[in-house]
């Protein structure tokens, strides 16, 4: 049962400005989870599967499977470098909400 | 006194003169378990990449790609790319809404004692795995790098140390011990590969000329004996650039496929990695350490190619071993410290030798505080005690804890030492996306997760990634007699694949989601999903 001092959690979901949180974050979140989880994928299952294609040199004996493997550093990176400032606008969205819905943070 | 020893003496004082300083800020469970929270987003950054690049990482990967190329990189990017995972779905909420262990986010909506009591299980299993095989690689590595000390005193002394860390500083020390050895395993790191690159001249091309000219061979089936394969054709050589020297054959692909799934979601749900963010103030300042984590542990495994194809090509996979009796036995764990004598010396041996010694203790050090968590405080305090007790009790079971668990490490890891136990490695991060992954994804963000869920979800993930590895390759293998290290049990493996993870992560989710419909009678979550939600993903009501 909540108590006295803690707030209407079922009435802070309802609110609209909650409901643009969530929706604000799955738009950005679940085409990111998915993307990064495809191109990770595409790694093992093209090297696994076709590794004379990826022997393939392209810049001295640098191959297409080495490249692509450090592919993934940057899109890790890039990603990360995405998520954050987009969360920046999450943190405002959260500190709006915080101080209309009047919390406690302790 | 060798230079190893005095690089070692020097670490130990450092760090124990840490403990110290920590001991007299570590009363109550919000430090013993958390650092106080006010370890900043920079700082636990530092702490993450340290927590997380353990042994397996700095000496395995190096030796991974000594003896068999481009494939031992397959680990290095799994490795960062799991951060997206913890950056995208976990870290935050799990600030927001858990206080001291991995078992607070689960036991969350779900109060029955029974998922609390999953949960510590899993939790102990993952980490007791995950730290019998870095005090195995502890003991190998100082009595190999430090001579004249043996392999079980290695064990004991790491063990001691671990346990003088934990149990005095608690994670205040530990995350210190962390951050230094993290500034000293980038640094060693970055001086070994500009040290590789300037034997030649700093073209990366003609680095990797050099790596192109080392080649392997494999059969597509089964061991060559005496130069030919068992159906009779020659092996099919390949060069270090290339891939497939370790992933190959009929199930090479899906090993390596099974693999990544290990890596990119284990991550998530390794209990020792997770409690770093209740160290942290704020939901902000753990994404901050997620940021900073990614970078460090990101360029530290780009560096993985030169450490291993340096060794590959400077050192060469027939000189990486210890001689006994005038015969090299191959040692893949001796590839970085092997590589860094031929590129700078006996002295800059002993530096990474210091430094493989730092990276286990400062990972045992974290491995065994997520242990003693999660038996004090969701065992003994939510369980056991209901929650009726007082701080100083708490702390003291907590510390009592980290010295069984630590003792109980060091025992099996004296009785493990001739067993090939780096599999115990992979068997907690499978563990760690097939029982716990799944659970944390539901209890997050899926509102109709219930109890019978949670409990079939773990249960399932957690037995069928045991069960998999140790009717895999892993455990199960026919080796030749005169092998320093065997397997445990010598018959051919029933399952195919090193990596249990792809089958046993969709068998987690599947029972998690199966056994949520089946409970859907049960009634209502103890604690509505909307105030997890609400406060996961606003910081309301957090601690």
């Amino acid at each position: 049962m909540p108590s006295s001092s803690s707030p209407d959690w079922a009435a802070i979901e309802r609110t609209p400005e909650f409901r643009a949180l969530i929706r604000a974050k799955r738009a950005f979140v679940i085409p990111a989870s998915l993307f990064f989880v495809i191109y990770y994928f595409a790694l093992p299952i093209l090297v696994g599967y076709w590794p004379d294609l990826m022997s393939t040199r392209v810049i001295g004996r640098i191959n297409l499977a080495y490249l692509f493997a450090l592919s993934q550093f940057v899109m890790a990176w890039m990603l990360m470098a995405a998520y954050v400032r987009r969360a920046r606008v999450f943190d405002r969205m959260v500190d709006g909400l915080v101080q209309r819905h009047g919390g406690h943070p302790r | 006194m060798s230079v190893s020893l005095s690089m070692f003496l020097l670490f130990v004082l450092v760090t124990l003169a840490i403990t110290y300083w920590a001991s007299r800020r570590t009363g109550t469970t919000t430090e013993f378990y958390s650092a106080g929270r006010r370890i900043t987003g920079f700082q636990n950054g530092w702490a993450v990449a340290g927590d997380y690049m353990s042994a397996a990482s700095f000496l395995g990967i190096a030796g991974l790609i000594a003896f068999y190329g481009y494939d031992g990189f397959m680990y290095s990017v799994g490795w960062l790319v799991a951060y997206l995972t913890v950056l995208l779905l976990v870290a935050e909420p799990l600030r927001n809404t858990g206080r001291f262990t991995m078992a607070d986010v689960l036991a969350f909506r779900l109060r029955r004692p029974v998922v609390r009591m999953v949960a510590a299980l899993s939790t102990l299993t993952v980490s007791l795995f995950y730290m019998v095989a870095q005090m195995v690689g502890a003991g190998s590595i100082v009595s190999l790098l430090v001579p004249g000390i043996g392999f079980n005193a290695a064990i004991v002394g790491v063990g001691i140390l671990m346990l003088v860390y934990v149990i005095f500083g608690g994670m205040l020390a530990t995350t210190w011990v962390q951050i230094v050895k993290a500034v000293l395993l980038m640094s060693g790191t970055i001086l070994l590969s500009v040290l590789v690159l300037a034997r030649y001249d700093f073209s990366i091309v003609a680095f990797f000329d050099a790596v192109g000219g080392v080649t392997g061979s494999f059969c597509a089936d089964g061991t060559a004996r005496a130069g030919v394969c068992p159906d009779g054709t020659a092996p099919i050589v390949r060069d270090f650039t290339q891939p497939g020297l370790y992933y190959h054959g009929r199930w090479g692909a899906l090993s390596l496929i099974s693999l990544g799934i290990a890596l990119i979601f284990g991550t998530a749900g390794l209990p020792h990695i997770l409690v770093r963010f209740y160290t942290v103030p704020s939901a902000k300042a753990a994404r901050t350490s997620v940021v900073w984590a990614m970078i460090l542990i990101g360029a530290f495994y780009i560096m993985t190619t030169f450490l291993g194809f340096g060794a590959a090509t400077l050192v060469g996979k027939a000189n990486i071993g210890t001689l006994s009796g005038g015969r090299l036995v191959p040692n893949q764990n001796l590839a970085a410290p092997l590589l860094a004598r031929e590129v700078g010396g006996e002295w800059f041996l002993s530096f990474v030798a210091a430094i493989a010694f730092a990276t286990i203790l400062a990972v045992v050090a974290g491995l065994t505080i997520a242990a003693s968590a999660a038996f004090a405080h969701d065992i003994w305090f939510n369980v056991v005690k209901r929650q009726r007790e007082d701080e100083r009790e708490q702390v003291m079971v907590a510390r009592i804890t980290a010295a069984f668990i630590g003792m109980l490490s060091i025992g099996l890891a004296i009785a493990l030492r001739t067993l090939n136990v780096a599999f115990l490695v992979g068997l907690a991060f499978a563990v760690a996306a097939s029982a716990n992954v799944p659970a944390i994804l539901l209890t997050l963000y899926w509102r109709r997760f219930n109890t019978t869920g949670m409990i079939a979800g773990m249960l399932t993930g957690l037995v069928s990634a045991v069960v998999l590895i140790v009717i895999g390759p892993s455990v199960m293998g026919i080796d030749a007699p005169g092998l320093a290290v065997r397997h445990l049990i010598q018959r051919d493996p029933l399952f195919p694949l090193d990596n249990p993870a792809l089958v046993s992560v969709p068998l987690g989710f599947l029972a998690a989601v199966l056994g949520t419909l089946a409970g859907a009678a049960e009634g209502r979550d103890d604690v509505p999903f909307s105030e997890l939600n609400v406060r996961a993903n606003t910081g309301l009501g957090s601690v």
